[in-house]
């Protein structure tokens, strides 16, 4: 059987989610690999969260915000992307391979760019293979 | 006689641990007199000559209270811990080893083949010529002799059995230690799996002048002058302060020397280097806002050891709890 990776994604709700909503009504395709998680701002994603996602099973992790400039509390994802710059470099130290964390700035009235992006990154995690916890549902 | 009946049981055991939170209990100095008055010692390999038959030999719940240090290393740390849970009332995880898994926690980011062949055949100052390692059965004058078995993983005293109080630190300060005891002969105890130390960070107890200030560097202590009145993770020198539980009066940060850590997260925080990352992403201010990252590897070129920084003591307690492996080909791209 072909390997379907399971994608966690936090979306902000201001930009992203609200993207995540304009590929849905303008009816773009792409593959059902992900699920979005809203969160009030990309700066709210605590990085326990995303270790958690990778514990319980999943194969990549999509942190989605505001453009930078562009976020609703200002700085919110200013801190996202930092927070994003330090997990990789300690996913890397325990053996995860950091491509499996992607960072993308999609703004409300970008549909398509969410259906590209949801593409690239299911194909991406393909080539990747399964993630470290990958078997988690079966062990319990 | 009357009062000997009165007369609390308690215990004390080191499973994985350096012997240090022993000392710690030793630490107590005559205070240890007046808990002796209260109490009788009734197991405690470390100053006794109890054996584990005696400890055997006990009903349930004949002991009242046990002192446990020490991590789950092997299988007979965890086969005692499983025993003194049955023979115990009170299970206290007494130290960071038991509490978190400690520093032999993190030995979970290599695996067993590695850490013997560290152990017993690498080392600089190891003569092995046979490549002789501990073997759990070994033929010996045609009998066979047993070693315990040496898990895969660390795991803390919460891993393997019901832990009713913890009392953190590397190792424990002697006034936690008293004060718990005093709780103990009072009878004012809080709720059993209270960890008996502050509900705070490190940070309130820390008389340091904090800024916020953002940085743009790391640096290790020994690399430059610490000012001696201001907040160290402002000066850039990474303090675990903000994400370990309050309880040690800030004694490192106090001294010059960044906390490491030892009391573990406070309640509300399940993952300590996690939370580490989190607040560390907040003041770190990598190149001007908008054109951040560009300088990222540079930034983080001077953070050598990643794990052994932020989960110094909590490796074994964390969700990954040590090394994984990805499922997939480990290529960066």
């Amino acid at each position: 059987m072909d390997f379907e990776p399971k994608l966690v994604g936090f979306l902000c709700k201001w930009c992203s989610s609200a993207g995540a909503d304009l590929a849905g009504v303008s009816r773009k395709n792409y593959p059902s690999n992900l699920i979005p998680i809203t969160v009030n701002c990309s700066g709210r994603i605590d990085v326990s969260y995303v270790v958690r996602a990778f514990h319980d099973g999943a194969d990549g992790v999509l942190i989605s915000g505001c453009h930078p400039g562009d976020c609703h509390y200002n700085s919110g994802n200013y801190k996202a992307w930092r927070r994003v710059a330090l997990l990789k470099h300690v996913l890397e130290e325990f053996g995860v391979n950091p491509d499996r964390v992607k960072l993308k700035w999609i703004s409300a009235t970008e549909g398509e760019k969410f259906a590209q992006t949801i593409k690239g990154f299911t194909s991406e995690i393909k080539e990747l293979g399964p993630g470290p916890y990958n078997d988690a549902r079966e062990r319990e | 006689m009357q009062e000997k009946e009165n007369k609390l049981k308690v215990g004390a055991y080191w499973a994985s641990s350096c012997g240090g939170c022993d000392v710690a209990l030793l630490g107590l100095h005559e205070r240890i007199l007046d808990l002796l008055e209260g109490a009788d010692i009734a197991f405690w390999p470390a100053a006794t000559d109890f054996k584990y038959e005696d400890l055997k030999s006990y009903k349930r719940n004949e002991l009242d209270i046990t002192f446990f240090n020490g991590g789950i290393r092997t299988s007979e740390n965890e086969e005692i811990a499983k025993l003194l849970r049955e023979k115990t009332d009170l299970l206290v995880a007494y130290g960071s080893c038991a509490h978190q898994g400690g520093i032999p926690g993190l030995a979970n980011m290599s695996d067993k083949s590695t850490v013997f062949d560290t152990v017993y055949r690498d080392n600089p100052s190891t003569y092995n010529p046979e490549g002789t390692v501990p073997l759990e059965r070994s033929e010996f004058n045609g009998g066979e002799l047993e070693l315990p078995a040496f898990n895969e993983r660390v795991k803390n005293l919460e891993g393997v059995v019901k832990v009713d109080y913890t009392v953190p630190g590397c190792p424990p300060p002697p006034e936690l230690t008293q004060n718990f005891l005093d709780l103990i002969l009072n009878d004012d105890l809080p709720p059993r799996g209270s960890v008996v130390a502050g509900e705070k960070t490190v940070c309130d107890e820390c008389n340091r002048e904090w800024n916020k200030k953002s940085i743009d560097e790391f640096h290790r202590p020994q690399e430059i002058e610490i000012d001696l009145e201001k907040c160290l993770l402002d000066q850039g020198i990474i303090c675990m302060g903000p994400v370990t539980r309050s309880g040690c009066d800030a004694s490192c940060p106090e001294m010059n020397l960044p906390c490491k850590g030892c009391f573990g997260p406070p309640s509300k925080v399940d993952d300590q280097g996690a939370e580490m990352l989190n607040s560390l992403a907040s003041i770190l201010q990598i190149g001007e806002e908008g054109k951040a990252l560009e300088s990222e590897e540079n930034v983080l070129a001077n953070l050598p050891d990643p794990i052994g920084t932020f989960y110094s003591f909590s490796l074994a307690n964390s969700i990954f709890g040590g090394k994984v492996e990805d499922g997939g080909n480990n290529e960066r791209k």
